[in-house]
C-alpha cells in the first residue's frame, strides 16, 4: 500500500524565511510536512520578485513566490510586535521545525535567539540560512547572490579569460543553501527522533556554493594549479590543453566533449563512425587510435586537430537532430536546452514529471516542475498552491489557537496579522 | 564521546562518480558506516581523475576522489566472480541502505534489481541516482554532469548579451543532487523506523536540477520566459557587477540595491560628487545610466585591491566580495574559522583538506573521523568485523580472487 499522506505528514514546520530560504520549507512540504509560511502583514519580500504571471507585477502573481512556496499554508504575523511574538511562541510550542533566513543577530534582537526558542520547545529543529553563517569574521557581511557566488569559487572559473568572472543569471546561491538546509534539517530531525534532542542548524550559503567548485580545491592543494576561466572550454583539469564543451550547431549549441578512458572511447568511436557514414571524415581522424588518447599528455595542437572536423560536422545539423542521432548511437552529446525545450522533453513527459496545480484565484491551471525524487512507498505530492497573503489566518488563529473573530479583527487592525 | 546522528546506520554504496557518493557523504559525515564497494576492474572515474600526487595517475593518488570521500570505508569486490557476488549479497543483507549510482540497468545485469534485493533484505532502502531516472526512453543514455548542464538548461543561463555562450566547467547538478536526494532518503529512513517498510528511491539528476530554475519553467497558456543573457547585471539594481581591481586577475563583486546603499557606497569610496549627481541618485537613473556608472565604479576599484574594496564597502553596509580563486578559498578566514575544510592525514597525499559539511549543527557537528580510504583499504575489516566472516572464509574468498 502506497502511503499518500507523505512521509513527513506528522510534522509541522514554521517557515519564517524570505526568498533566501523558501526552497527549504518547500522541500519539506513536498515530503508531506505541514509547512506554515509566516509572512509580514505587508506581504513577503519575495512576492516582489519576477517573473510574474502574465507579466503583471503584483504581490499575488510572482512566479518566484509560486514556485518556491508550493505545498505550504500561509499566515501573516508581525513578529516585531509583542502580540506577534506571543502568538509565535504559541506556534513554536507545537512545531517540529523552524526555518529562518534573517540577518544573523536579528532574531536575537527580538529576544528570539535559538536558546530562547529551545527553552520553549527543546525538541525543535531550528535552521538558520545566512550568506556566511552565524559565526566567524564575515558573519555580519552583507551577501547578495552575486557576492556569495563571487566568494565561493565557481564565478572565478566561469567566463572568458580576458573579461570579468561571470555568475549564473538566475540567482543560485540561496537555492543551493536552501536545499542544503532542508537536507541538514532532516539530519537534525533524524537525531531528534532517535534522541529526543532538538538543535540549531547554522547554514552558510558561501559554504554550500563552494561545493560547486568541484576538484578546484584539491587541484590547488595537490598540484598548485589555479582553475581559470576558459570561455566555452574545459581547462586545467587534466593539463593546460583546453577541451571544447559547447559546440555550435545549426540552431543553437550542444554539450559534448572529447574524453579519454573507456566511456570516452565509445563516444569518440561512435562519432567518427557516424561521420564516416556521412562521408565526412579526414583520414587522420578515421585512423585515430582512441586508446592512445591520454588527456594528461594531450597537446593543444592535437586536440584542435581532433575537434575541428567534428565541429564542422555538427554545424550541418540542428540540436534536436544531433541529440536524436546520438541517442540511437549511445553518444554522449546533449542539446543546450531553453525553457521550451525542457517543457517538451520526452523523457520528462514519459516520467510524468510535470504537475498541474489549480489556481482558483486566477481561474487557471499552472504547470510546475514536479517531484525531486520518486519514492515507491511514500511519493511526494503537490496539492497546495502557494498561499495568498494571510490565506490561512483563520485556520491557524481561530481553529487551532482558538482566538475569537473579535481578537482577529483587533490584531488585523493593529497590523499584527 | 561524540554524539553521532547516524550511529549504527549501515550503508552499502555501489557508488560511481559524484552525485551518488556525495549523497552518502552526508550520512558518513554524521556517523553512519558507509562502505564504498569498488573494484579495481572498473575503478571509479574520480579515482582516475586529476589532481594526482606527483602528477602520477595511480589508483590511490587522486586528490579529487580523496576530497569527497572522507569518513568512508572502501572494500574491493569483483561482482563478476561468484565468490565476490556472494559477498555483495551478504553486504546487502547487512545494510539498512543500499545506494546505486551506476547507469540504470547495471545492477539488473548483476542480478541485483530492487526485487532481488528485497528477497535478500525485505526492509532495505534502495536509493538510485542517475542522469535521467530509472524509467523512460532516455533512462539508459550515457552521460556526465557536464552534459546535464546543457540538458537541464543551466548553461543557457550563463553568458553576456549578444556574445558566444560560456560553459560551466564543473558538473553543476552533480553537486545539487545530494541535498535533495539525502533529504528524501532520511525521510524514507524515518518512515521505515515507524512502519518497518523499506522502499526504492529513484532520483533523476535532470529532474532535481530543474528545481533551481523553477520560476522560469512554470507553464500556463500564454506564458513567456525572458531568457536573455544578462551577464552579471540585475534588472532592479545598479551597480550590480564584478569590477576589476589592482593586481593580476583580481576582481570584486559589488551589489547596490537601494538609494541609501548607493549613498553609503559613495561616502565609503570618498566620492561626494557621485553622491550629488542626479544621474545616479535613484535606482531608475542608475539603471538608465548603468554603463557609465559601471565604468566610473571600475575606474575607482582599479586603484584598490579587491580585499580593500570588500572591507571598505562591507563596513559601510554594502554587499561586496572578492571573486575568490581556489587559492583565496583555501586561505579564506571565514571558511577557516567555520572549519569548512577538514584536514586529515591521507596515506598517499599526506596532510590533506577534505570537503566538510556546509553547516554547523549545534549538538551533533559533523567531523572527519577518518581520511579518504585507499582502494580496498577496509576489505578485511568489512568482511571480518562487519559481516562476521571467519578468517578461513575470508582467506578462501581472497584466494579465489573475490576481492580485486
Amino acid at each position: 500500500m502506497v502511503n499518500n499522506k507523505g512521509m513527513l505528514s506528522a510534522y509541522r514546520v514554521l517557515d519564517l524565511t524570505n526568498e533566501n530560504g523558501y526552497l527549504c520549507g518547500k522541500m519539506l512540504g513536498d515530503m508531506g510536512a505541514d509547512v506554515i509560511k509566516i509572512e509580514n502583514p505587508r506581504g513577503d519580500s519575495g512576492r516582489k520578485l519576477g517573473p510574474f504571471y502574465q507579466q503583471i507585477p503584483d504581490q499575488e502573481k510572482s512566479l518566484y513566490w509560486f514556485a518556491y512556496n508550493l505545498n505550504k499554508r500561509g499566515i501573516t504575523l508581525d513578529i516585531e510586535t509583542a502580540d506577534g511574538q506571543q502568538i509565535l511562541n504559541r506556534l513554536i510550542k507545537k512545531a517540529d521545525f523552524i526555518i529562518e533566513s534573517f540577518d544573523s543577530g536579528y532574531l536575537e534582537s527580538l529576544g528570539l535567539s535559538y536558546e530562547k526558542i529551545h527553552e520553549i520547545n527543546p525538541r525543535i529543529v531550528m535552521t538558520s540560512i545566512t550568506p556566511f553563517g552565524q559565526t566567524g569574521p564575515y558573519k555580519d557581511f552583507k551577501g547578495s547572490d552575486l557576492v556569495v557566488m563571487a566568494m565561493s569559487g565557481l564565478m572565478y572559473i566561469t567566463g572568458n579569460p580576458d573579461s570579468a568572472p561571470l555568475r549564473i543569471s538566475f540567482p543560485q546561491a540561496f537555492l543551493l543553501a536552501s536545499a542544503h538546509a532542508a537536507a541538514s534539517s532532516m539530519v537534525a530531525h533524524y537525531y531528534r527522533e532517535t534522541s529526543g534532542e532538538g538543535q540549531h542548524v547554522d547554514v552558510s550559503a558561501q559554504e554550500c556554493a563552494l561545493w560547486e567548485i568541484a576538484n578546484g580545491i584539491p587541484l590547488w592543494q595537490v598540484s598548485h594549479i589555479l582553475y581559470k576561466r576558459a570561455g566555452s572550454f574545459l581547462s586545467g583539469r587534466w593539463s593546460d590543453t583546453k577541451q571544447r564543451l559547447l559546440w555550435q550547431c545549426k540552431d543553437g549549441f550542444v554539450s559534448f566533449y572529447i574524453l579519454g578512458g573507456p566511456s570516452g572511447i565509445k563516444t569518440n568511436q561512435a562519432i567518427v563512425k557516424w561521420m564516416i557514414e556521412k562521408g565526412e571524415v579526414p583520414e587522420y581522424l578515421k585512423n585515430y587510435d582512441w586508446k592512445t588518447l591520454d588527456m594528461l599528455k594531450q597537446t593543444q595542437e592535437m586536440q584542435d586537430r581532433l575537434e575541428k572536423p567534428i565541429g564542422e560536422f555538427f554545424l550541418r545539423f540542428t540540436k534536436s537532430e544531433l541529440y536524436a542521432e546520438s541517442f540511437k548511437r549511445g553518444i554522449m552529446l546533449y542539446p543546450v536546452c531553453n525553457a521550451k525545450d525542457i517543457q517538451e522533453n520526452a523523457q520528462l513527459k514519459a516520467r510524468d514529471y510535470w504537475v498541474n496545480v489549480r489556481h482558483p484565484e486566477l481561474c487557471a491551471d499552472i504547470t510546475y516542475p514536479g517531484a525531486f525524487a520518486k519514492l515507491s512507498e511514500t511519493p511526494l505530492a503537490f496539492n497546495k498552491r502557494a498561499p495568498l497573503i494571510g490565506e490561512h489566518n483563520s485556520d491557524i488563529y481561530e481553529k487551532e489557537l482558538g482566538m475569537s473573530k473579535v481578537e482577529l479583527a483587533l490584531l488585523h487592525q493593529s497590523g499584527v496579522i | 564521546m561524540d554524539k553521532k546522528v547516524f550511529n549504527g546506520l549501515k550503508v552499502l554504496d555501489f557508488g560511481w562518480v559524484i552525485a551518488g557518493p556525495m549523497t552518502l557523504k552526508y550520512l558518513a559525515d554524521y556517523g553512519a558506516t558507509v562502505v564504498n564497494l569498488e573494484s579495481s576492474q572498473h575503478p571509479d572515474l574520480l579515482r582516475t581523475s586529476a589532481p594526482f600526487k606527483d602528477n602520477t595517475p595511480e589508483i590511490d593518488n587522486s586528490g579529487y576522489f580523496a576530497y569527497l570521500a572522507g569518513n568512508k570505508y572502501s572494500m574491493t569486490c569483483d561482482l563478476d566472480q561468484p565468490r565476490g557476488f556472494e559477498v555483495a549479497k551478504k553486504l546487502i543483507a547487512w545494510a539498512d541502505v543500499v545506494a546505486d549510482s551506476h547507469r540504470p540497468g547495471v545492477l539488473e545485469n548483476w542480478g541485483l534489481s530492487y526485487e532481488e534485493m528485497k528477497k535478500i533484505n525485505p526492509s532495505v532502502i534502495l536509493i538510485r541516482n542517475s542522469n535521467q531516472g530509472q524509467t523512460g526512453p532516455a533512462a539508459k543514455q550515457p552521460g556526465l554532469g557536464n552534459h546535464i548542464n546543457g540538458l537541464a538548461g543551466i548553461v543557457n543561463q550563463v553568458g553576456w548579451p549578444n556574445q558566444e555562450p560560456i560553459s560551466l566547467q564543473v558538473a553543476y547538478s552533480d553537486y545539487v543532487v545530494p541535498h535533495f536526494a539525502v533529504a528524501a532518503l532520511i525521510g524514507a529512513l524515518d518512515y521505515r523506523r515507524k512502519t518497518g517498510k523499506g522502499q526504492m528511491l529513484d532520483i533523476s539528476q535532470l529532474e532535481v536540477g530543474l528545481n533551481l530554475f523553477a520560476p522560469n519553467l512554470i507553464n500556463y497558456p500564454g506564458s513567456k520566459v525572458d531568457e536573455s543573457l544578462k551577464g552579471n547585471s540585475c534588472d532592479y539594481a545598479a551597480p550590480h557587477g564584478v569590477y576589476r581591481c589592482k593586481g593580476e586577475d583580481r576582481w570584486c563583486a559589488i551589489t547596490v540595491f537601494t538609494d541609501a546603499e548607493w549613498q553609503a557606497f559613495c561616502k565609503a569610496a570618498g566620492q561626494s560628487e557621485w553622491a550629488d549627481n542626479t544621474k545616479f541618485a535613484t535606482v531608475l537613473n542608475r539603471k538608465k545610466n548603468e554603463k557609465q556608472l559601471n565604468e566610473m565604479v571600475e575606474k575607482w576599484t582599479m586603484q584598490q585591491t579587491s580585499e580593500d574594496v570588500m572591507t571598505l564597502l562591507q563596513k559601510a553596509g554594502v554587499a561586496a566580495g572578492i571573486v575568490e580563486n581556489t587559492k583565496d578559498l583555501s586561505e579564506d578566514p571565514q571558511l577557516k574559522e567555520r572549519g569548512c575544510f577538514w584536514i586529515g592525514h591521507h596515506e598517499v597525499l599526506g596532510e590533506f583538506s577534505h570537503l566538510g559539511q556546509a553547516s554547523i549543527l549545534s549538538e551533533t557537528p559533523a567531523k572527519l573521523y577518518r581520511s579518504a580510504p585507499r582502494m580496498g583499504e577496509h576489505t578485511e575489516y568489512v568482511c571480518r568485523e562487519l559481516l562476521g566472516m571467519s578468517q578461513e572464509e575470508f582467506d578462501c574468498c581472497l584466494m579465489e580472487g573475490a576481492f580485486i
